[in-house]
């Protein structure tokens, strides 16, 4: 049994046996839950499906939250990239749409996977589906590469936090974007250690991140941060593919994101009472109630 | 913390505590009732008591109570859903002096009038912590499967209900009893290993001075 304490035991164990992350954790797992790989791989193949599905419904024109203060963000992006007018091309804009489809979806309480939260529920899907329909890759290499991210994802919640009520934003959007950063490292074709240096450039990238929902609702700004999170995968992983190294192991980027988060004072974690929820709108839209 | 934790639950939006959490307190609930309510009301607390609207608690809550799970796309419409099945139900506020942030307070009344209360709070990433049952102090969170035994405090219940148990090669994994007062109302708090078939569970209810005992299945 592994203690999920250390990324780098399991590029390590990888190296060692000449496997794939994923493989390796699969069938960890599949034994710490005594029940076979193939039962395993169907469970988190469902949660894939709903990943799949959560994107198709998140694009729809209509969406309206509950609150009223976000939907239909995702149908403008999809439209911009539809017409070929958007600036970053059609990967980066497909990223975008589906990042912000499933983060809207679920402000609007539609289903979807806590991945590792429901407030960062967008990047996982986003980052994994937009690289296999881009680059044509195998679905069962996709489904699989969830288990890569989970690897890393274990360890973060273990070894710091993955709530943005304890650790900020850093801690959910955070690890979310390291995990995709790790998921789309392997699908890709990356080495162990290039899994590893994904995740610690993405983390590194989002340290000091601060949790500060408005009017204390899982949607400004954490639908579009669902955005930046994907986007940072995307570049964390193609620096990491080019053979690019962070120079702070992923294990001591993980430590730092705790010992930043325990210094966090608390009106930045979750309790939206500063950042953009102390603005002078922010707090126009708490006093106003959600009958927008 | 396992792969499917870590990626997942698969939930309703838009909040693990807001929403799944809630699904499950309102779970609790009813399997406490026993039977289907007919009326509920429902005290909001910190966080819960702010934003309720705007998270959709008050929906998922609900939908809870009248037994879906924290991924049935149904929560969305549960207050209209409440409607048409005849639950009344009452939300409000209050404030309860050292609670969790993410704190309910729920009664429930059946038809023949019978009804029970909890006090439960969603402490992330859908996790519950049951902090009351009927007004006595517990503490379960429903990762295991539960039995709730309400009975009369008189010598020998726990033996009883143990050996029964026992007998039936139901392992214990924590065990709790509380009272209200020296040979008033008292509750056992059982956690168990494996599901308690509902023949256990009816022949409990049958021994003398067993008010009640319900099983509260481990959240999925």
């Amino acid at each position: 049994m592994y203690q999920y304490d250390s990324v780098d035991f399991l590029v390590n164990e990888a190296e060692k046996n000449n496997k794939k992350i994923s493989e390796l954790i699969l069938k960890e797992q599949a034994e710490r839950m005594e029940i076979t790989r193939d039962d395993l791989y169907s469970k988190m193949e469902k949660r894939f499906e709903v990943m799949e599905e959560a994107v198709k419904k998140g694009s729809m024109p209509g969406l309206r939250s509950v609150s009223g203060l976000s939907g239909g963000d995702a149908y403008k992006m999809k439209c911009q990239v539809d017409r070929g007018e958007n600036l970053c091309g059609p990967l980066f804009g497909h990223a975008l749409t589906k990042a912000l489809a499933v983060s809207e979806l679920n402000s609007c309480m539609g289903k979807i996977v806590a991945a590792p939260t429901a407030g960062s529920c967008g990047i996982i899907p986003s980052a994994v589906l937009t690289i296999m329909e881009d680059k044509n890759i195998d679905r069962k290499d996709a489904v699989m590469s969830l288990f890569t991210a989970s690897g890393i994802g274990i360890v973060i919640a273990n070894k710091a936090s993955i709530s943005g009520a304890e650790g900020g934003c850093q801690a959910e959007c955070g690890t979310a974007s390291a995990m995709a950063a790790a998921a789309i490292t392997e699908m890709a074709g990356g080495t162990p250690r290039m899994i590893s240096n994904a995740a610690a450039i993405a983390l590194k990238n989002i340290l000091g991140l601060v949790c500060d929902p408005v009017a204390g609702l899982v949607e400004v700004p954490c639908i579009k941060r669902n955005a930046m999170g994907t986007a940072n995968a995307l570049t964390a992983a193609e620096l990491a593919l080019a053979g690019i190294e962070s120079r702070i192991p992923v294990d001591e980027v993980i430590e730092a994101m705790k010992k930043i988060g325990d210094m966090m004072p608390s009106c930045l974690k979750e309790t939206a009472q500063g950042g953009l929820a102390d603005t002078k709108t922010g707090r126009f839209y708490k006093k106003a109630g959600f009958d927008l | 913390m396992d792969v499917l934790d870590i990626i997942g639950p698969v939930m309703i939006g838009p909040s693990s505590s807001h929403t799944a959490g809630a699904v499950r307190i309102g779970k609790v609930a009813v399997s406490l009732l026993g039977t289907k309510p007919v009326k509920a009301e429902i005290m909001l607390h910190g966080s819960f008591a702010e934003t309720y609207k705007g998270h959709g608690t008050d929906k998922a809550l609900l939908a809870g109570i009248m037994g879906m799970e924290p991924d049935d796309e149904r929560i969305r419409n549960s207050l209209e859903l409440a409607k048409e099945e005849g639950l009344e139900y009452r939300f409000g506020k209050v404030y309860i002096e050292n609670a969790h942030p993410n704190t309910a307070r729920i009664i429930l009344w059946d038809k023949d009038g019978r009804t029970c209360s909890i006090e439960a709070a969603s402490v992330g990433g859908g996790s519950i912590l049951v902090k009351k049952v009927n007004g006595m102090n517990v503490e379960f969170s429903g990762q295991y499967e539960t039995l709730i035994v309400l009975h009369e405090d008189v010598a020998g219940m726990i033996a009883e209900v143990t050996y029964f148990m026992a007998e039936r090669g139901i392992n214990i994994g924590s065990f709790r009893c509380v009272r209200k007062e020296k040979g008033g109302a008292a509750v056992m708090i059982i956690e168990c290993d494996s599901v308690v078939p509902k023949s256990v569970v009816d022949e409990i209810r049958k021994q003398p001075h067993v008010l009640s005992c319900v099983r509260v299945e481990k959240l999925k």
